[in-house]
């Protein structure tokens, strides 16, 4: 057995590594087939939203509390890795606490110190639960998170929660067998939480202790992995897709639409001919009618979301009892991702599978609703744009389908005709300033 | 008074230092033209040099632009770039959030670069500048205000404090509503859906947003767009509150307040 596990501890390593890297190659790949109008410029700007949106949470802390909580979870979350790369090595080296005799008594430091996250990591998650689950806080238990998505973030939960009971287990068996001084366990001084579980522990034979300790390890390491390829098919992605998230957030000012550069040819093609060049070709389409159609840090975006809901919290349309959900959008556009996804790793190539994004995912009334207000942009933490989505949805069916409410047709003719929005005549433009 | 056209400055052989953008709301809607006219009036007290387009002018294109339309807006856009641009516009004023933006924001990349001034902003340096001098005892003073932030000039461009600046002056007592600044609930027009029958529902935004103003127990709502004006007027209307309050364009309470 102590020759094997090494074995088996790599062949799990490297059966986890391998999955995660088929999953997220997949996913970049799908990602990539959005168009790349991507803006690059400024990176000392972008670096800093890194820094503030995604490692300083800026925007979680309109709500102190909540971020509070999160930052306990985040911090946790990465800190406690330090102690994964131990158990790593420890487990292809079949060494017990590699990193023990080098640093002597600081190692009972840093490991209180893990423990403290690990602790505070569970209590969080408890209160999560119970806001999810008990409080219906409002924005957690809407209808957009019917059937699996609330699930997906219970899931979680969870998962950390058993991480960390395991984590205290694995540390208050290996405490128990250092008093019974078995071989291999050498002296760590007391840990602040897991040594609670000594008493109760030491009940116990050292052979059914070191059945725990191994068992606790073991799970605890297999959780982990287990996680880690979890992640890619869950809303928990955003650990990762934050940050490049955060790196292309718009520096522009918010109220700022996207340019159609063909369009704007066209219409000066057709005011001044002579500026045509001869092998000028209209664009295939018109905005988004798919996924493909929309660029690539929109379906990376879609990848990153939350599905917090802090955006429909804050969404006019949502609020009001439209049928427009920002968040469902981007839930909506990360479904069609996984479809198209599974798709191409099915057919190599996509196949016509007769669905688009519009219409089948999305619905025209959801469209309408939106007043682009940018509340969801502003409120969503990673700064990601449900609006940009819709907008070039709104193209497609405007430019594509000619599909518009009656007044829309009304309005555009009188813009195109009168030269306003409403049906007067140019020439009484002025009138009011001959009443002052 | 006289407001000049760009078309009549020219022919004098003058350039006013300002283009005043009415847009189509301040020059057609009979709500919104009181707002264009006090803003006029400011102008021409404070002795700004500005001049109008008139006939001229022309929709920027942006609700055509957020319903979708991106042909008639790139052609609007054409054409309003063309008029300034001969006639070598350099500084814009609007008392429009969203002609502010898109003549801002979106006119550069298409050809039109101007400098671009809300009035709150304007209002704002001509208040630091000593330009704006109110009357003794205004007829705000002690009057409780509330502000209503337009998206299109909060969180599209960042301006929240020029209109609170603006109103401090009036020595009234200034309350915010439940949602405000970055947070502030829209009306409800943005996005074309101010040409539009509202998507079905629970309750109407514009009546939401009512009932947060009337939360407030203000006496005056100030509102910095014609948009947002018409939406909370109807809200409160519908909340029978017309008679308690008003809805006032910041503009409005400055022209009435002034010396
Ligand atoms: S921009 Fe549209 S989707 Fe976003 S909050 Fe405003 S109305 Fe809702
Ligand atoms: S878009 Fe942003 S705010 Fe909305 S659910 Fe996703 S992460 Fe949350």
């Amino acid at each position: 057995m102590e020759m094997l596990a090494p074995l088996i501890f790599l062949a799990l390593l490297a059966t986890a590594g391998f999955l995660f890297y088929k999953k997220a190659s997949l996913i970049k790949k799908t990602i990539l087939l959005g168009k790349s109008e991507i803006q690059y410029e400024q990176p000392a700007h972008r670096w800093k939203q890194v820094l503030l949106l995604a490692f300083g949470q800026k925007k979680m802390f309109k709500n102190p509390l909540v971020a509070f909580l999160h930052l306990i979870i985040y911090a946790g979350f990465i800190i406690i890795n330090v102690e994964v790369l131990e158990i790593v090595i420890d487990g292809i080296t079949g060494k017990h606490r590699v990193f023990l005799p080098y640093i002597g008594s600081f190692y009972t430091y840093f490991i209180n110190v893990f423990e403290i996250l690990a602790f505070g990591v569970t209590v969080v998650c408890v209160i999560f639960l119970v806001r999810r689950n008990v409080l219906y806080i409002k924005r957690l238990s809407s209808n957009d998170l019917a059937g699996w998505p609330k699930t997906d973030a219970n899931l979680i939960l969870v998962v950390e929660i058993v991480l960390m009971s395991l984590f205290f287990l694995m540390n208050g068996a290996d405490q128990a067998l250092q008093n019974l001084q078995v071989a291999h366990y050498a002296p760590t001084g007391s840990f602040i939480v897991s040594s609670m579980l000594v008493p109760s522990l030491s009940q116990l034979s050292a052979d059914t202790l070191l059945l725990i300790e191994r068992s606790a390890w073991w799970l605890h390491i297999i959780g982990i992995l287990a996680f880690l390829n979890y992640l890619p098919y869950s809303k928990h992605l955003h650990i990762i897709l934050a940050f490049p998230s955060a790196y292309f957030s718009s520096l522009e000012p918010a109220g700022k639409m996207k340019n159609m550069p063909s369009v704007q040819n066209e219409v000066l093609y057709a005011v001044d001919p002579s500026k045509a060049p001869t092998d000028a070709t209209p664009p295939a389409t018109f905005g988004a009618k798919d996924i493909f159609d929309l660029n690539w840090k929109s379906l990376m975006e879609a990848y990153s979301c939350t599905e917090c809901g802090r955006c429909s919290a804050a969404c006019p349309a949502t609020t009001t009892g439209k049928l427009l959900s920002p968040r469902k959008i981007m839930m909506a556009t990360r479904d069609r991702l996984e479809e198209v996804a599974q798709n191409i790793n099915k057919n190599t190539n996509f196949i016509d599978d007769q669905k688009t994004l519009l219409h089948n995912y999305i619905s025209v009334e959801e469209l309408r609703a939106c007043t682009t207000c940018n509340a969801c942009v502003e409120a969503c933490p990673v700064s990601l744009s449900p609006l940009d989505i819709i907008m070039e949805l709104r193209r497609s069916l405007i430019m594509e389908e000619s599909n518009a409410p009656s007044e829309w047709n009304n309005t555009f003719s009188n813009i195109e005709n009168n030269f306003a929005p409403w049906k007067f005549s140019p020439e009484d433009r002025e009138n009011w300033a001959k009443e002052i | 008074m006289k407001v000049n056209t760009m078309a009549e400055m020219m022919a004098s052989g003058t350039m006013p230092e300002y283009l005043f953008w009415v847009g189509c709301a301040g020059s057609f809607d009979q709500r919104a033209q009181k707002i264009t006219k006090a803003f006029s009036l400011i102008l021409d007290k404070v002795g700004i040099s500005y001049a109008i387009l008139g006939k001229e002018e022309a929709c920027t294109g942006d609700p055509a632009r957020r319903a979708g339309n991106e042909f008639l807006f790139q052609m609007m856009a054409y054409q309003n770039i063309q008029v300034m641009n001969a006639y070598g516009v350099k500084k814009i004023i609007t008392t429009c959030p969203h002609c502010f933006n898109t003549i801002k924001n979106e006119y550069p990349e298409l050809g039109g670069n101007y400098e671009v001034i809300h009035h709150t902003t304007l209002l704002q340096s001509l208040i630091n500048e000593g330009k704006i001098i109110l009357k003794e005892g205004g007829a705000f003073k002690g009057k409780k205000i509330s502000y209503h932030d337009s998206c299109y000039l909060g969180r599209a461009n960042n301006i929240y404090e020029a209109p609170r600046k603006v109103l401090e002056i009036l020595d009234a007592e200034l309350i915010e509503m439940k949602r405000c600044r970055s947070n502030g609930l829209c009306c409800g027009a943005g996005g074309a859906q101010m040409f539009k029958e509202e998507e079905p529902g629970t309750t109407r935004i514009n009546i939401e947003r009512a009932e947060e103003a009337v939360a407030t127990g203000a006496q005056i709502i100030a509102s910095a767009c014609p948009f947002c004006n018409t939406m909370l007027t109807d809200g409160i209307k519908n909340k029978e509150k017309e008679n308690e309050m008003a809805v006032l364009d910041i503009a409005e309470l400055i022209a009435e307040s002034m010396a």
